[in-house]
Formats: C-alpha cells, sequence, structure tokens
C-alpha cells in the first residue's frame, strides 16, 4: 500500500537530452496508472527512476510521503515486471518466483516461501509448471512468471513496463484482462506502462500522455478521449484517430476544403481573429452517412456532400475515407505532429465512421452529416485546444474515480465473502 | 532433416574426423614402434613396443621429460587462472559500464594479440636476463598473459554482452544488493563462457613454442613443447622420433580430460529463455 508523488522529476542522460522533462504526477494508492506514449517518449525512463534503477537529475521522488531519491531499488519495496521479462534462466520457475523472498534472508521459513510460492502460482495458473525452466515456457507462461515473481512478496506497488507486448494478439487481450481483475483485487497502487490504446484506456484510473519527455495532460481515459488538451493527445488517444481538418474562420463560419461549416456554440468567443487558421479536430464517430440521421439530430450538426475514395466494411461497422487539398500553411505543423506520433506524414485524408450497412462506396459522392457539436478547435501554431471545456473534463474524470473506487469496494466485498 | 540431408552430413563430418585424426593417429602408432621399425614406411608398427613411453618416465628422457611436463602444467594453469580472474573483471566492466577509454581498451588488446611473438622473444631475452626472470617460472607467466590475456577479454566481454542487463536489475529490485545480484544471478549465467575462455587461455599457454624455447635454458622452467627440441635418440645416429611422438601423445591427454571434463559447462544456449522468444 502506497501513495506515488513525482515532484517536478528530470532525467538528463550523458548527452544532455532530457528523457524525462519536469514530471509532476501524484499517484494515489490503490490507483492504476497508466503511463503513455509512442516509443522514444521516456516512458520506461520515468519508471526506472521510480523503481531506482535510474538516477534522478533533479525534482524529488516520495513513497509514502518519504522521499525515496538516494534509495537503492531493494531498499524502496516495489516490484516490477519487465518487458522481456527478465526471468532468471537458470532457475526453475518456482526458484524464479521465490527468488525475492529468499533475498530477504531470515524473513520467512521454507515452510512460509512455500505457501506463498505456491499461493501465486496458483493464482496465476502456474502450478504445472513450476519444476520447468523458462527457456521451456511459451510467451504467456513466461509472463506469468514474471507477474509471479512481482507479486509474490507484499510490494507496496507493483511497476509494469510494457509487460504485455512480446504477447501476439489473443493472450495479449487474456493477459490485459487478468493483470486487471488482479490488481482490482489486490488494490495495489501500479504504474503501466505501455504504448498500447486499448490496454491504456481499459486498464487505467488515469492516463498520463508523454510527449519527448513533457507530461502533456493526465486523466481518466474518458476525459483524454473527450476533452484532450491540445492536439498531440487528441491525435494520440483514438484509434482511429482524430482527423485534423484545417479551417479559416470567416465571421461565424469555418471555411474549409470540404465546405463551409458554422463555427458552433463551443466554439464561439474562444476563436483568434478573423482569416486566421485553425485545425477541426473531428473523430471518425462524430460523422454519418446523412441518410441514416434522424430528423431531429440532422439539425445539431452540418450536412455536406464529398467523393469518396474508398470504404472498409468491417462487419459491424464501415469507414470511409475523403481526400481533400491540404493547405499549404499547416501542412508543416501537421507533418510533425505526425512524426511525433510514430507516423512518417500527415495525409490529407479524412477518415469518417459509416453505418454498416451504409451504401457509399469508393468513387462515389455521398452525402455526410457531421455532429459540429462534439468538434474541437486547435490552435495550429500551439496545438491548444481551444474549445476544451476543462470543467466538464473533471467532472468525467472525477465520475471514474468514483465509479473505480465501488468497484473496488464491490470486489473487495465479493473477496471477503468468498474468504 | 531428410534422410538424405542427414547421410550428406554424416559423410562430411567422418570426412572431416579422418582428415583432422590422421596425423593423430600417426604419431600414436609412432610413439609405439621400435627405433629400427621408424623408417618401415608402415603405418602400423610391425612390432608394438612401449620403450618410447617407458624412457620418458624412467628411461633416458625421464629428466628431460617429466620437469618439463611439470613446467608446462603449473605455468599454464597459473597464467590461465591469472588470465581468466582479470578477464571475467575486465569483460564485466567493459560490457556493463560507460566510462571513456573502453574502446581503447579493447583495441589495445586486439593489437597485443597481433603482435608478431618472435619479435619480441628477443628483447625480452635480454630484459628477462637483466633482472632475473629468465628461466623462471614468472618469465614465462607474463608472456604467456600477452597471449591469454587479449582473447579472454575479448571472449568474455561478448559473453557478458549476452547476458540481458536486465537480469541484473531484476535481481536489484527484487531485494538483492549489487553482490547478490552478481553472484546470484550473473555469475551462475557466466560460468560456461568463463569454462570456455580458460580453456580456450589454457590451450593456448599450453601450446606456446616459441617463448618456450626463447625465455629459458634449464628444467627450471622449459615447458614441454620447448623439451622436445632436446630430445636425441640413444645414440647420435638414433632417430628420436619414437620418444617425441610417445610425449605428444602423453601432452595432448591433459588437453583431451579438460574439454570431457568441462563439455557440460560449455554448451552454450544457457541464457535462452531469460527474456522473450
Ligand atoms: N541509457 C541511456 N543513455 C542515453 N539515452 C537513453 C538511455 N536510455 C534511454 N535513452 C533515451 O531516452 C529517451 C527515452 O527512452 P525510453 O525511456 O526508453 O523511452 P520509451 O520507454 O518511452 O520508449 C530516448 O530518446 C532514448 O534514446
Ligand atoms: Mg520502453
Amino acid at each position: 500500500m502506497a501513495s506515488i508523488t513525482l515532484n517536478h522529476l528530470v532525467k538528463k542522460y550523458g548527452d544532455g537530452f532530457p528523457a524525462v522533462n519536469d514530471v509532476s504526477i501524484d499517484i494515489a494508492d490503490g490507483e492504476f496508472l497508466i503511463l503513455v506514449g509512442p516509443s522514444g517518449c521516456g516512458k520506461s525512463t520515468l519508471l526506472r527512476m521510480i523503481v531506482g534503477l535510474e538516477d534522478i537529475t533533479s525534482g524529488d521522488l516520495l513513497i509514502n510521503g518519504e522521499r525515496v531519491n538516494e534509495k537503492e531499488p531493494r531498499e524502496r519495496n516495489l516490484s516490477m515486471v519487465f518487458q522481456n521479462y527478465a526471468l532468471y534462466p537458470h532457475l526453475t520457475v518456482y526458484e524464479n518466483i521465490a527468488f525475492p523472498l529468499r533475498l530477504s534472508k531470515g524473513k520467512f521459513s521454507d515452510e512460509e516461501i512455500d505457501r506463498k510460492v505456491r499461493h501465486a502460482s496458483s493464482t496465476l495458473d502456474l502450478d504445472e509448471h513450476l519444476e520447468r525452466k523458462p527457456a521451456n515456457l511459451s510467451g504467456g507462461q513466461r509472463q506469468r512468471v514474471a507477474m509471479g515473481r512481482a507479486i509474490v512478496r507484499d510490494a507496496d506497488a507493483f511497476l509494469f513496463d510494457e509487460p504485455l507486448s512480446n504477447l501476439d494478439a489473443k493472450l495479449r487481450g487474456q493477459m490485459r484482462t487478468e493483470i486487471a481483475q488482479l490488481q482490482r483485487r489486490m488494490g495495489i497502487t501500479s504504474v503501466y506502462v505501455t504504448h498500447d490504446q486499448t490496454e491504456a484506456m481499459t486498464l487505467g484510473d488515469r492516463v498520463a500522455v508523454l510527449k519527448k519527455g513533457i507530461l502533456q495532460q493526465i486523466a481518466s481515459p474518458r476525459e483524454l478521449y473527450e476533452q484532450p488538451a491540445n492536439l498531440f493527445v487528441a491525435g494520440f488517444i483514438g484509434s482511429p484517430s482524430m482527423n485534423f481538418l484545417p479551417a479559416h474562420v470567416r465571421g461565424d463560419v469555418f471555411e474549409t476544403p470540404l465546405g463551409d461549416f458554422p463555427v458552433p456554440q463551443q466554439a464561439a468567443g474562444k476563436l483568434p481573429g478573423d482569416d486566421r487558421i485553425v485545425l477541426l479536430g473531428l473523430r471518425p464517430e462524430h460523422f454519418e452517412d446523412a441518410k441514416f440521421v434522424d430528423e431531429a439530430k440532422v439539425s445539431r450538426g452540418t450536412t455536406f456532400d464529398a467523393e469518396f475514395t474508398h470504404t472498409e466494411w468491417m462487419g459491424n461497422e464501415q469507414y470511409g475515407y475523403i481526400n481533400y487539398q491540404q493547405d499549404g500553411n499547416v501542412k508543416a505543423k501537421l507533418d510533425e505532429l505526425a512524426q511525433d506520433l510514430d507516423g512518417d506524414e500527415m495525409h490529407p485524408q479524412i477518415v469518417v465512421s459509416l453505418d454498416a450497412t451504409s451504401r457509399i462506396r469508393g468513387g462515389t459522392q455521398g452525402r455526410i452529416w457531421i455532429d459540429t457539436r462534439r468538434m474541437h478547435v486547435f490552435d495550429p501554431e500551439t496545438g491548444q485546444n481551444l474549445t476544451r471545456d476543462a470543467e466538464a473534463g473533471a467532472e468525467l474524470t472525477r465520475e471514474a474515480t468514483e465509479e473505480r473506487k465501488a468497484e473496488i469496494d464491490r470486489a473487495r466485498q465479493q473477496l471477503a465473502a468468498a474468504g | 532433416m531428410s534422410t538424405k540431408h542427414k547421410v550428406g552430413w554424416a559423410v562430411v563430418s567422418v570426412l572431416v574426423l579422418i582428415y583432422a585424426l590422421f596425423p593423430v593417429a600417426s604419431i600414436l602408432m609412432t610413439s609405439f614402434k621400435a627405433p629400427a621399425d621408424l623408417s618401415s614406411g608402415k603405418f602400423l608398427p610391425t612390432q608394438w613396443v612401449g620403450e618410447n613411453y617407458s624412457a620418458l618416465f624412467v628411461g633416458s628422457a625421464r629428466d628431460l621429460f617429466l620437469p618439463s611436463l611439470r613446467n608446462s602444467i603449473g605455468i599454464c594453469l597459473i597464467a590461465t587462472f591469472i588470465a581468466v580472474v582479470l578477464a571475467t573483471l575486465c569483460a564485466y566492466a567493459i560490457a556493463r559500464l560507460d566510462f571513456p577509454g573502453k574502446k581503447l581498451i579493447l583495441t589495445v588488446a586486439l593489437a597485443v594479440s597481433m603482435f608478431p611473438v618472435v619479435s619480441i622473444v628477443t628483447p625480452l631475452f635480454n630484459l628477462w636476463r637483466q633482472i632475473g626472470l629468465y628461466d623462471t617460472w614468472p618469465g614465462l607467466i607474463i608472456p604467456y598473459l600477452s597471449l591469454t590475456l587479449p582473447i579472454s577479454i575479448w571472449t568474455l566481454t561478448a559473453f557478458f554482452q549476452q547476458i540481458p542487463w536486465d537480469l541484473e536489475r531484476a535481481a536489484q529490485v527484487d531485494g538483492a544488493t549489487t553482490w547478490q545480484a552478481f553472484t546470484k544471478v550473473i555469475v551462475p549465467l557466466a560460468l560456461p563462457g568463463v569454462f570456455t575462455t580458460a580453456i580456450i587461455a589454457f590451450f593456448i599457454a599450453w601450446n606456446d613454442f616459441v617463448y618456450g624455447i626463447g625465455l629459458t635454458s634449464t628444467e627450471a622452467a622449459r615447458p614441454v613443447p620447448a623439451a622436445l627440441a632436446f630430445f636425441t635418440g640413444a645414440s647420435q645416429f638414433e632417430d628420436p622420433a619414437g620418444a617425441i611422438s610417445a610425449a605428444a601423445i602423453i601432452v595432448t591427454i591433459p588437453v583431451v580430460i579438460l574439454v570431457l571434463l568441462f563439455q557440460r559447462q560449455i554448451v552454450s544456449g544457457l541464457t535462452q529463455g531469460a527474456v522473450k522468444g
């Protein structure tokens, strides 16, 4: 049980480049925090600073209110699951799990160690494999052994560094559920590093988005999705990602390559002066084939005609693709954003989600409706979200926290009832 | 592998084995030949005699052979031991730490091992005579270190680099001190590498001839390869080939024993399964 506080943490490697730059996060006791961002953004570095494997250049790290900057990893009582599992190849599964217990000399008797190891192994379905060596296990089993080694001792917090990235998709989904349930049952503070959207959205109470070592936003998954702080967060969270459409402000209309849209209410008064260029953030599901939109809803948005290059039918949904002429003024900015997001360059293309039964096909004209109320407007220079409603966002995170509390309580009650 | 492949490989293996082992077999046969039999031109001795071996241990060559055998074993073991200990520490540092001059150490080690032995033996001869190392064990151990250290550093560095660093980190997070992480995780994993290196180093020292003959003059320090050159027949006109062959067979035995003994430790791939895959 522990709270972890990161206070203006900075990490500079030998070359002086700040891999982690002034990151401050309060992690509450029992909270499941996700660190997410494209590869190379400093997630692992931050995690290793928490666990003590990496020196802290400046700033304070507190565990339960106590400053631990100078403490050795073994004095911090945290357990960690490494991306490559880091199992000891010369030891059996049993000894791998028992390793942390055997190190705390004299603290546990052999019977206690045996009991704890067997408890961990049965929790993780490893009972049949205790005498095998890691080399003879499948990827999923190795992953579980690494988890076993982490949960066997009473650590104050769990740290995970992309624990599922080496598993195939099916196993990943399964282990994701197991980790979520395990953490909920044990109620132990956890910090989980990933670059996977799904893991970030489904596992965490809060998600911290990092870009080049700088914390962009920390909030519940829902707040990140609906009230992103800036272009980077908006583009990173969600799949397929948010469309960014350049638009010129002309009084109360946005002039875009797809046609003119009226400025929605949430943007009124927040826009830069006339003739300035902005980026409209539109998620694919903000669009719909106009034929499938209720009469009542039509008036809340805008409709326009567009030619589709192609469509992708996925069974339960359908995506349509519309090309447009990129505005030279924002091309550089968008390409830079795409680079930050791990891609190569931003195609001047809009992805829209259509009803699965829509007859719109590639090469044809289609009439599309946009729910402009949900649109966000970004300043292309600073990347800031001009239409962000901080109040609504905070409310979403508050709700998530409460739901989560109730969920943990239920899990504990069930556990108490069962045990 | 298909049967055809297997047969193919078997044939190739047998050919290579014959090619490699024929000289050994020939020496073995020669070692059992009587002096008169040496020029018979036949592979097998016409009559099997043990007199070459008895000459080494109780006969005429005894005073030459036994001290040199003792010298060789002693000098090579000591040189190997020192080389492996130093190289282990050095290689661990090179593999794990970032310090200036890391590349330089590796380059210098490589350069030293490239340096031709014959060009250094004469200066060493003069130097050793002046400082009293000529014809002593340390007088050979030191140059042997120059042969064994570089290769030991290189092989061990490669070996340590193979051990995922995360294992050590994991051990530290699990509650180990730096020393515990080293002894409980790194050493067990590095052991095969250390054994392999030790054996390679031992062979290099064991096979040396140039230093052995150049820096010794008596049985005080003369190793076997050098001693072989001093073998003579019973008379001036007698060919010592029989006795030399017998000695060659004897000195091969420790090598074979070493390899058999550590065969299991030399198996690589112990690190498999540490990380994903
Ligand atoms: N040991 C190191 N020495 C120098 N630079 C490093 C080291 N480890 C990581 N970095 C740099 O720090 C940045 C963040 O790395 P990392 O934390 O591993 O990113 P992530 O886990 O998010 O992919 C990268 O630019 C990387 O090149
Ligand atoms: Mg990483």
